[in-house]
């Protein structure tokens, strides 16, 4: 039994390893680049379509839908990296009905590495929307006591996010090990449609996250309160979700 | 009991006092949360999309805490930092 699927090494040479994370990651992302390719080589516009077109869209659109309601005015801006994160996630976890087959995001490299994407993403967006001193002056938001929270804050989440997702999916592969030693074949199976629900919602809940994090971080400061009073408009529109 | 069995007895053990507590507060916590999340769901059906997004990151935070605590136990089985300081002098011996 392993931990990971980091130990499972099937090339070496000398400080270079081919372990099957790497290899896993690579099938998956052959999987997302050659599947979409060939979806979109001749798209129509007519109604009459393909069903993989018809995938794509309700996907595409769907991921769209989501990130708006988080809190994003321009969902297309942002759909390149939050939806990636998703897709990726997903596949990892719905492949894990292929035999042979162990979950790249069971490691925590690869978790790692999604989170540290995030953690890279948040100020670069938010940046490019507010401006550098804007940006950095939101740390010191409530009061300038609170800044070292605030840093702390964004280094936890970071961790928060990647152990989670290393955890769900190493706990899933993990109990599906246990399970085929001591009981019948019956549960092992439970146990991973139970996993590729968790996969679906902990890459759900991953580019959720995600979103909510820029969300927070690009948005725009309320404008000061003599200009507001003037105009007297009604702030319907103030459904942010508040940020981890 | 040499040092080796200890570690072994006092890991397995805090593994798993460590899962069966973590998961403790998280069940107690997912609990309250899903059903205040029914009961809004059921005064306001219309709320329904922003109370289930809510809810599932709110679940997420929580079930976090005890999967920090499920990989703690997965360490200290798997791959247990004070093994190597114990089987490192006696490899060398």
């Amino acid at each position: 039994m392993h931990l990971s699927p980091d130990e499972i090494i099937y090339w070496q040479q000398g400080f270079f390893k081919l372990n099957a994370t790497i290899v896993m990651t690579w099938g998956v992302m052959f999987l997302l680049v050659v599947g979409s390719m060939l979806i979109t080589w001749n798209l129509s516009r007519e109604l009459k379509r393909s069903r993989w077109q018809n995938l794509l869209e309700i996907i595409v659109t769907g991921i769209l839908k989501q990130i708006e309601e988080v809190g994003l005015d321009q969902p297309k801006k942002y759909i390149y990296f939050l939806g990636t994160l998703f897709l990726f996630v997903a596949v990892a976890s719905l492949c894990t009905v292929i035999p042979g087959y162990e979950p790249p995001t069971g490691s925590l490299s690869t978790t790692t590495a999604l989170a540290l994407c995030v953690f890279v993403a948040v100020p670069f967006f938010g940046i490019e929307v507010q401006g550098i001193a804007n940006y950095l002056k939101a740390y010191a938001q409530p009061h300038f006591f609170m800044l070292p929270f605030n840093i702390i804050s964004e280094l936890s989440r970071t961790l928060a996010l990647a152990v989670r997702l290393f955890g769900n999916m190493m706990s899933g592969s993990m109990i599906v090990a246990i399970l085929l030693t001591i009981t019948p074949f019956v549960f092992p199976i439970v146990m991973t449609a139970l996993g590729l629900l968790t996969g679906m919602v902990q890459a759900y809940i991953f580019s959720i996250l995600a979103a909510v994090y820029i969300a927070a971080a690009t948005r725009v400061r309320k404008p000061p309160p003599a200009v507001a009073e003037k105009k007297q408009i009604p702030s319907i529109g103030n459904k942010r979700s508040s940020h981890g | 009991m040499d040092s080796m069995t200890a570690i072994a007895v006092v890991s397995i053990i805090i593994a798993g006092i460590t899962t069966s507590f973590g998961t403790m507060g998280p069940a107690l916590a997912e609990g309250r949360a899903v059903a205040k999340a029914l009961t809004a769901l059921a005064q306001q059906p219309d709320a329904s999309a922003t109370i289930t997004r809510t809810l599932f990151v709110g679940l997420a935070m929580i079930e976090s805490t005890a999967i920090y605590c499920f990989v703690i136990s997965m360490i200290l089985i798997f791959a247990n930092p004070f093994w190597n300081h114990i089987i490192a002098p006696a490899a060398g011996k």
